[in-house]
Formats: structure tokens, C-alpha cells, sequence
């Protein structure tokens, strides 16, 4: 309907947008209705999420020309961002950025870097920013869940954990058990997209690949390689979260310090 | 020794300054004669058994709730000391029972056999019967009684039960928002 009404590509753009954020607010005002507060959050996610993909859409322009190892550059600034974004879901939990930070670095990192020396992603910079950046999104998304899913965890065991410790068990054993429920739950997203690739959702990378007349075969191929690579950076990301955090969650004489109202 | 006093006194907070969960502010505690900070926390909590309120039983086995604590050092315990430690808190013939099917009075039982299953100087119990019903809470002072005695252990209990304190102790330390107020023969502290 609204293409009949509108010309203008931008313009469409925008009222898609409008189309889109309609939805979105309807979902909150329901929400609200049964007590469930999510205005606040929702409506400053969804702004900055227009404000800055116009924004890096606009930096991509100007990057088009722009030498290799400026993506270098994006990329690292994108994991700094994720993990300050990832950070926030963990509330009460000690250096959660630096972990972060650390984690989306080594996990999303390290799968850009051999993968774009295996030439499996293009060094280009108009492929390598926009695949490193789903690798990065997904990492974050995966943090922000075993973080906070590791908080949860610890803060309602926290009887069991004090146990272990007064009967003269090491602290990283003491919250094994939690640590480990934390990166599997966190996977959960991860596994489940690989699970159910092209029978409940076709990607939009996939879709993007044949509009722009890639062999659909190659598109499909190319839809597992990037999944697969959100799995692997995402479970490198959760796995190196875990294990930094855990030591950070104790003092230095094995005392717990993550207890609810502290 | 029983620590007695209103809610929210400091009891538990002390038991936890004891086993080292919480870290002093000030001043510090001696065991042997050694500043508590310089031994290891690991080895400190082996030496300074404690029970909490709550048993918080990990998911298995009765037996393999004993072997957790010698486990932690490397060492195994055998099924005969299993069963030596079960005999003690009465819970004989229990080594292979799940401890999801416990009654309160048994998971606290077994929450007690497993401190003892590290050997320590010395036993802190968190208000152990809190959460039972009486004749778990005479079976379990009952116990404890029997340990203390046979084992000749250094015992610091929380309660702010007067009558179980008197029970159960020789002395007593009465604490008031967060200060000793009295120390002494139990009967005196109590009654004073």
C-alpha cells in the first residue's frame, strides 16, 4: 500500500520506518496495559537504532573509497560499542565492561581475522564491516545473555556457593555449575538459527544475495558459512565472559561478592 | 559456646567473619595463634566447619555430599568412613539414597556429616534448627551434643533460642546491634 502512495525512495523509507515503529509501540502500550513498563527502554533502543544505522549507512558511503585497514578501525570501535551495550545487562556485576569488551574482542575478533585470512569473508571493506558487524552483533547479544543469566544464577544460589566455599572449595568450583548453565542458555539463540536455517527463516543476507543475482545455491552456502561463523564467534565470546567474570564475581580470599542488595 | 541475641544482632555475621565468607573491617581473628589472614581460605574453612540454617545439599547422592569437602583436596573418601560419618548423625545405610528425597531433619543431618567429613578444629552451626519441626530440632541438638562430647570440638553456635543455648552450651556471648554485651558462664549471660 505504501509504495502506491509513495514515490520517493527515501521517503518510503521512511514511512516504512513509521510502519514498523507503529508495531513496535503497539507491542509496548499492550505491555503496558498489563503492568509491564518497557516505554522507557524500548523507545530510546528503537531511536538510537535509526539514528545510528542512518548513521553508519551514511559513514559506508564515504568508507566505499576509504583504504582496507580503515575497517580495521570500525570493526574495533563496534566491539568497544557492543560491549558497553552488553555490559548493561550485566547490573552489579564487577569490570562487566572490560569483560566484555575482552570477550566480544577474542570471540567475534578472532573468527573475523582467521576467517578473513582463509578468505571465507572478503577483505573488502564494504563485505568485511557488514559481516564482521553481524559476527559482533550476535557475540554481543550472546554476552549480554550468559552475563545476565550468570548474575541471575549466582545471586539465587548464592546459599549453595557459600556452601561449597565453607566446606573448602576453590571459588571457580564453587560456581561451576552456574557458569556452565550460563554459556549453554546463552547458545540457545545461536544453535537454534542454525537449527531451523531455511525451514522457519530464510536470512536477510541470503535475500540481499540473491537480489543482487547471486547463484542461489552460493547464497545458500554462503547463509550456513555465516551462520556458522555467528555460532563460533558467539560460543568463543560466551565462553571467554564466563570465565573472565567468574574470577571477578570473588575477592581475592574466595568471597563471594555478587549478593543481592550489595 | 552460643551466640545469642536479638534478630539482626550480627550472630551469623560473626559466624561468617569466623569462617572468613565476610572480611573484617577491623581487627582480625586467631586460630592457634596465627592470624587467620595468613592462613589460606580454603584451609581456614576445612579447619572451621560450618553449618548453615538451611542444609543446601548439592544435587546426588548423601555419599557424594560427604566425598565434596575431601574431594576439594584430592583426596577420596572410602565408602567405610561414608559410612562411619552416617552411623554418627544416625543416618545409617543412607550412603546411596538421593538427597532430593530427604526429610528436613535427614538433609540437616547429612549437612553435618559432611562438615565433619573434613576433619575440623572446630564446628560453627547457623542456627541448624531453625527450619526443622521439634522432633527434628531435639534430634539434630541431640546430635550435636553427641559430637561435641565424643569428638571433644570447639562448638560455636547461633541461636536465639535461651532454652536451646542453654542446652547446647557452656557459654554464651550475648550480642546487641552489632557489640558484645556479655560473655560468659551461660546461665549468667542469659540470665543476668
Amino acid at each position: 500500500m505504501l509504495r502506491t502512495l509513495i514515490s520517493g525512495q527515501l521517503q518510503l523509507g521512511l514511512a516504512q520506518a513509521a510502519a514498523a515503529a507503529l508495531a513496535a509501540l503497539l507491542v509496548v502500550m499492550l505491555a503496558r496495559k498489563r503492568g509491564i513498563h518497557l516505554e522507557g527502554e524500548a523507545g530510546i533502543a528503537m531511536a538510537r537504532g535509526i539514528v545510528q544505522i542512518v548513521a553508519v549507512g551514511s559513514i559506508l558511503l564515504l568508507l566505499l573509497r576509504a583504504p582496507r585497514w580503515t575497517s580495521v578501525f570500525l570493526l574495533a570501535s563496534m566491539m568497544v560499542a557492543a560491549g558497553a551495550t552488553s555490559a548493561r545487562r550485566a547490573k552489579g556485576m564487577p569490570d562487566a565492561f572490560r569483560v566484555s569488551t575482552w570477550a566480544i574482542a577474542c570471540g567475534a575478533g578472532s573468527v573475523i581475522a582467521v576467517m578473513a585470512w582463509l578468505g571465507v569473508i572478503n577483505t573488502g571493506i564494504t563485505s568485511l564491516v557488514p559481516v564482521g558487524s553481524m559476527l559482533i552483533a550476535n557475540a554481543m547479544n550472546t554476552n549480554g545473555l550468559a552475563l545476565n543469566r550468570l548474575r541471575s544464577e549466582v545471586l539465587s544460589h548464592v546459599g549453595e556457593i557459600e556452601t561449597a566455599l565453607a566446606l573448602g572449595a576453590e571459588a571457580n568450583v564453587s560456581v561451576a555449575p552456574y557458569v556452565q548453565g550460563a554459556f549453554e542458555s546463552s547458545l540457545i539463540p545461536a544453535i537454534d538459527s542454525l537449527r531451523s536455517l531455511g525451514i522457519v527463516w530464510i536470512p536477510g543476507l541470503m535475500a540481499g544475495m540473491l537480489l543482487s543475482g547471486a547463484r542461489p545455491v552460493y547464497a545458500a552456502i554462503y547463509q550456513f558459512v555465516v551462520l556458522a561463523m555467528i555460532f563460533a564467534a558467539s560460543g568463543l565470546t560466551s565462553l571467554v565472559s564466563t570465565i573472565l567474570i567468574r574470577s571477578r564475581i570473588f575477592t581475592s580470599a574466595q568471597q563471594l561478592i555478587l549478593q543481592a542488595g550489595r | 559456646m552460643a551466640l545469642a541475641g536479638p534478630s539482626g544482632a550480627g550472630k551469623s555475621s560473626l559466624l561468617r567473619l569466623l569462617n572468613r565468607l565476610d572480611e573484617p573491617t577491623t581487627g582480625t581473628v586467631y586460630l592457634e595463634g596465627a592470624d587467620y589472614r595468613q592462613i589460606p581460605p580454603r584451609e581456614l574453612r576445612r579447619k572451621l566447619g560450618m553449618v548453615s540454617q538451611r542444609p543446601f545439599l548439592f544435587p546426588g547422592t548423601v555419599a557424594e555430599n560427604l566425598r565434596f569437602g575431601p574431594c576439594q583436596r584430592g583426596e577420596s573418601l572410602p565408602s567405610a568412613s561414608v559410612e562411619e560419618l552416617l552411623v554418627r548423625v544416625g543416618l545409617e545405610g543412607y550412603a546411596t539414597r538421593p538427597v532430593a528425597n530427604l526429610s528436613g531433619g535427614e538433609a540437616q543431618r547429612v549437612s553435618v556429616a559432611r562438615t565433619l567429613a573434613n576433619s575440623p578444629l572446630v564446628l560453627l552451626l547457623d542456627e541448624p534448627t531453625s527450619s526443622l519441626d521439634d522432633a527434628s530440632k531435639r534430634e539434630v541438638e541431640l546430635l550435636i551434643q553427641k559430637i561435641v562430647r565424643e569428638q571433644e570440638l570447639t562448638c560455636v553456635v547461633v541461636t536465639h533460642d535461651t532454652a536451646q543455648a542453654q542446652r547446647l552450651a557452656q557459654r554464651a556471648l550475648l550480642l546487641e546491634a552489632g557489640r558484645i554485651v556479655r560473655i560468659g558462664r551461660v546461665q549468667e549471660v542469659l540470665h543476668a
